[in-house]
């Protein structure tokens, strides 16, 4: 037997091949164990009490008719948390119950445990809380004036973080052609659909063990260790099932309070949030005001690019200040541009907090300079797409931070790839209802209809970035059960939906060569994974897992060379079996094994980022850039303002697709709520209250919005990533949004500066 | 809480009699989801589904009995010839699994502004036939509603059946909502024209306090089409426009999260333009004899 020869008798479900992922076919029955299932015999049902002002001061907090309710087992306020009252992601800022002052509509003030969770609920709504309310900060641009009421007064200003970049020299450059514009986007929402959910069980150590669906469970232990005041051993926390993220799990919502009621009580307390207290209990995406000008030369390259946005991070600072970090240094998008001023603000205000969602400040940026290239190309008389190609960066482009793109970038044949593809056909004459603006609501036979294509391309990076020390832990052990051998990963990363299991199990066969995988259950009792967020995990945590697969294998022959007495050189592990180019099948991999097995911890990390400069915002901030393009076609009924995604196409280069399906799945799934910011997602609030906490007013797209998808997915490798792969998940949410808005407005002349665009817009009722 | 399953229509009239709090529950599509938010803690649901006389229908040469508990999906698959118009608004209403559990005795006992089944009983005149112990009457669907989600059922009272008129002409309902399916009416319109009669009936959804009828419009429209009605030619764009119009003016819509009362108001008048050229084109084509 040759080597080749085993090389193609690796086993199957490896890497590049599209496995069924475990957990399919359970979600599908509806039989998947989501966090809110979780059960024990003897627990309780712990309830938050939420402020109903958006910027209050706490007078008192009266306890005694909520403890007189039978069935009540605790009532417990900011001063029973027994360590620090303070937590946040990148910068504590949080109370885990409010003390002084609330600051948000929603903000939890007391918790109770009780038997029932409807008692629970009773109990809380029995405490009596004497506010004197305040006049609320709710404008993002009125937050950063000098008079403004300072909500975080050791923070000094309203102004979470400003990030200023300045490449070229823009204040000189001039241009044949200017154009400007002023864009804004609405706050919108994961709408994750298992809602926060957990239980925190005492431990007879006085720890505590928190089943929790998250992104990041290490990130939720210190804050719950820091919050409780215990050491962070004694809080272990397991993945329960997830059930959505995209963002929303990135901050704490009941950890802390579950474990202090469990610590309280002694007895496991189960918190779970109904849907309308699950729009209060995460952050959102930032709404943001941006301002754009872009010049450019008569034959459509750009000269300079001038913005300034704003983001409302709402009362605390959660991810503000990397959100805003990623708006500003992809704010010109994958374009080249020689001259570029940004001033990126992300601000404190009474509005609801927003952090992390999915394109993370991606989004925002990329539909204020998607909605300039489209109003560039009309000033210049110019084919969009045609302007974006001239403009498009490729390898080697030097992004407004100075860092060299160092690998693949294929802006301009993304785009190329999505305009070359046959549009749909013509609406029929005679359409089905489904097939037209309003659906089966029956508001047109196609009176009013008029068909549009736009397009648009989006950049995100990949990772942490800005210096975070990002890096994720993998324990592979490979060991024989009845002579079999398999091989365990156990690493803490998220499975949130996005498909990791499997992806792990199929890292481990390709590099392993052994078909049985058992991927163990998330929790921290091995080393951090970091967030499942960032498009980073089958970067990182694939990158961990394939190292530490590598370094079992290495052992393991070892350890044939020296059992077998042969040369290690030659020696190789594939299909279950150890064989050489010289002798062939030397050994099966169980019968070398017998009862010794081989374990590798790797703590693995991506190539190092630099922080921005705090004045010039230069540096080499990211790891790893990534795009996607899309072309939206659209039927708009002009005349009520209601719309028809007809077809989305998009490509994206993913470097090396793990697995294909789960690749086109993050694609599908990306764009849907691309469209969704495009066209009707929006959480909207007044006077910093929200008035549309449901799905019955927070509306996500329907089978009968969401198109069906043309998809190119290219494969260029990056040299520096495992495999060469790209992140996936977030670029197709970006490009999604300003794609629809452009077809949108071809199709109406409107010029919709808005997200969501609404009915109102396109008949000029609003 | 208390469940009450009454097994026949009598019983479940006593149940109410005895016990005026008990909460009729139909589909339980509008009551499971106020349970659900804590909207309302009934002292005892009175359920619906084991009456046999609130399940069927009968129909004959003028008028459909339609019992309080037939679902959306059994209208949209057997009356779309007798009733066109209340089949179509059915058709819009929720989803798959909505339709098949939720009646339109439940969206009159919920008598919102934005029930769908609303202006297309409007525009046909129906008629809702209550009961108690004390007796039977029946409504006049235009009497019906009271304000934003009340109506004249009295607490001993349950909805038995709506009368609808037999279809003697084309009937169109459209609704607008801001995705494509599974939506609360922005607004709606329902419109019927009665050849036999010369009447026009129409009805606006989710742009007042109750469902309305636009009253002006039906006069103008019925005027207008006196003389046409044996010569069915295209209606001048001037006659659609201005019933447009007369339907938009005719509702008091307000600005609420799901729309501006101004959209609402032009909304209306492209659904009334749009719906009634529709029906009139159907009417061309000889099915309805005048
Ligand atoms: C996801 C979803 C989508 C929806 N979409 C729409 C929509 O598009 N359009 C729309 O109009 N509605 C919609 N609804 C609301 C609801 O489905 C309708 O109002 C439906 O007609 C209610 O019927 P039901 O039989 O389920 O009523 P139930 O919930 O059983 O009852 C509703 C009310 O009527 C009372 N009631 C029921 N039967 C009687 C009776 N015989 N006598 C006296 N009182 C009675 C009940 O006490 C209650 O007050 C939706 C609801 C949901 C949950």
């Amino acid at each position: 037997m040759t080597s080749t020869e085993q090389r193609s008798g690796t086993v199957a479900g490896g890497v590049g091949e599209s496995p069924t992922r475990p957990d399919g076919v359970v979600k599908v029955r509806g039989e998947f164990a989501y966090s809110s299932d979780l059960w024990r015999e003897d627990m309780l049902w712990g309830a938050t009490l939420r402020t109903p002002h958006p910027y209050a001061r706490i007078r008192s907090i009266d306890i005694s008719e909520a403890l007189k309710l039978p069935g009540v087992k605790a009532v417990l306020t900011h001063e029973d948390v027994p360590g620090e009252n303070i937590y946040g992601l990148e910068h504590p800022d949080q109370p885990v119950l409010a003390a002084e002052v609330v600051r948000y509509q929603g903000e939890p003030v007391a918790i109770v445990a009780a038997d029932h969770p409807e008692t629970a609920r009773r109990a809380a709504a029995r405490i009596d809380i004497d506010y004197e309310v305040l006049e609320p900060v709710v404008d993002s641009e009125a937050a950063m004036a000098p008079d403004a009421t300072v909500l975080h007064p050791d923070h000094g200003s309203n102004v979470v973080r400003h990030v200023p970049i300045q490449h070229g020299d823009p204040d000189s450059a001039t241009a044949d052609v200017v154009v400007t514009g002023e864009y804004e986007v609405g706050m919108q929402d994961q709408a994750f659909l298992g809602p926060e959910s957990g239980l925190a069980v005492p431990a007879e150590d006085g720890g505590i063990d928190l089943y929790v669906a998250t992104q990041w469970l290490h990130v939720d232990q210190k804050q719950v260790a820091v919050a409780l005041g215990m050491p962070v051993d004694k809080i272990r926390l397991h993945l329960a099932g997830v059930g959505g993220a995209f963002g929303a799990r990135e901050d704490l919502s009941m950890q802390v309070h579950a474990c202090m009621l469990a610590q309280y009580t002694g007895k496991p307390v189960k918190i779970v949030y109904g849907r309308e207290e699950s729009f209060f209990g995460h952050v959102h995406r930032h709404p943001a005001r941006l301002r754009y000008e872009h010049g450019a030369t008569k034959d459509g390259k750009l000269v300079y690019v001038k913005t300034r946005m704003v983001l409302d991070g709402g009362a605390y600072a959660s991810t503000t200040a990397a959100v805003a970090g990623n708006a500003a240094t992809l704010g010109v998008g994958p374009y080249v541009v020689p001259n570029v001023r940004i001033d990126c603000y992300g601000v404190y205000t009474n509005n609801p907090p927003c952090g992390a969602m999915r394109g993370f400040g991606a989004v925002q940026a990329c539909f204020g300079y998607e909605s300039q290239m489209d109003k560039l190309a009309a000033a210049l008389g110019m084919d969009p797409v045609e302007l974006r190609v001239r403009n498009a960066i490729d390898e080697g482009a030097v992004m407004p931070t100075g860092q060299v793109v160092d690998s693949p970038a294929p802006a301009a044949r993304l785009l190329e790839l999505v305009r070359d593809r046959p549009l749909p056909a013509e609406r029929a004459a005679e359409a089905d209802l489904r097939d037209l603006p309003g659906g089966v609501s029956n508001t047109t036979h196609g009176e009013g209809v008029r068909r549009g294509v736009g397009y648009a391309i989006g950049i995100k990076n990949v990772g942490f970035s800005e210096g975070f020390d990002d890096y994720s832990t993998a324990r592979v052990r490979l060991l024989a059960v009845d002579g079999e051998p398999l091989v365990s990963v156990h690493t803490a990363a998220a499975e949130v939906g996005q498909g990791l299991v499997t992806l792990q199990a199929q890292i481990a066969r390709t590099e392993l060569g052994v078909a049985q995988v058992s991927v163990e259950q998330a929790d921290t009792s091995v080393g951090s994974a970091g967030s499942s967020s960032a498009s980073r995990q089958s970067y990182v945590t694939g990158g961990a897992v394939r190292e530490a697969c590598r370094q079992v294998r290495d052992a393991v022959l070892d350890l044939a060379a020296q059992r077998l007495d042969v040369a290690r050189a030659g020696l190789e592990l594939s299909g279950g079996k150890i064989a050489s180019a010289e002798h062939g099948v030397l050994v099966e991999l169980g019968e070398l094994l017998g009862s010794t097995s081989i374990e590798r911890i790797v703590e693995w990390r991506h190539r190092p980022t630099h922080p921005l400069d705090p004045v010039t915002g230069q540096g080499n901030a990211h790891v790893q850039y990534a795009l996607a393009a899309h072309r939206a076609v659209v039927d708009v009924d002009v005349d009520l303002g209601l719309i028809k995604v007809v077809e989305l196409a998009c490509a994206q280069d993913v470097g090396k697709a793990i697995n294909p399906d789960a690749v086109l799945g993050q694609i599908h799934g990306g764009t849907a709520q691309g469209l969704g910011l495009a066209i009707m997602e929006e959480i909207q609030v007044s006077g910093g209250v929200v008035r549309n906490p449901s799905f019955t007013d927070y509306l996500i797209p329907t089978i009968l919005d969401m198109p069906p998808m043309a998809v190119d997915v290219l494969e260029l490798a990056d040299p520096h990533a495992p495999y060469g792969l790209r992140g996936v998940g977030e670029p197709p949410t970006i490009s999604s949004t300003p794609a629809v808005v452009a077809a949108i407005r071809a199709a109406t002349g409107r010029a919709l500066t808005r997200i969501p665009v609404r009915p109102e817009h396109i008949t000029s009722t609003d | 809480m208390d469940f009450l399953r009454p097994t026949t229509l009598a019983e479940a009239l006593r149940a109410k009699a005895d016990n005026p709090d008990a909460v009729p529950i139909a589909g339980g599509t509008d009551v499971m989801v106020e349970l659900n938010f804590d909207k309302r803690r009934p002292k005892a649901l009175l359920d619906l589904n084991q009456v046999p006389e609130l399940a069927t229908w009968t129909e004959d040469d003028e008028t459909l009995v339609l019992g309080a508990s037939v679902p959306y999906a059994t209208i949209i698959r057997r009356f779309a010839d007798i009733a066109p118009g209340l089949a179509m608004a059915s058709r819009t209403v929720g989803s798959p699994q909505i339709r098949n559990r939720g009646t339109v005795g439940g969206n009159l006992g919920s008598a919102s502004p934005a029930g769908d089944a609303h202006p297309a009983l409007l525009a046909v005149n129906a008629t809702v036939d209550l009961a108690s112990v004390r007796g039977s009457r029946s409504v006049g669907i235009h009497e019906f509603f009271t304000g934003p989600k009340r109506s004249v059922l009295e607490p001993d009272e349950l909805i038995v059946a709506v009368r609808v008129p037999v279809a003697t002409g084309p009937q169109q309902f459209a609704k607008v909502g801001t995705r494509n399916a599974m939506v609360i009416a922005v607004c709606s319109f329902g419109v019927a024209l009665h050849p036999k009669t010369g009447s026009v009936g129409t009805g606006i959804g989710s742009a007042g306090p109750t469902p309305l009828r636009a009253e002006d419009a039906q006069l103008y429209l019925a005027a207008e089409l006196e003389g046409r009605w044996n010569d069915p030619k295209p209606l001048p764009d001037n006659v659609l426009r201005e019933f447009g119009q007369l339907v938009g003016a005719a509702a008091s819509p307000i600005d609420d999260v799901r729309g501006t009362a101004d959209y609402r108001r032009h909304a209306l008048s492209v659904l009334a333009r749009r719906t009634l050229a529709w029906a009139w084109q159907d009417y061309s084509s000889g099915r309805w004899a005048a």
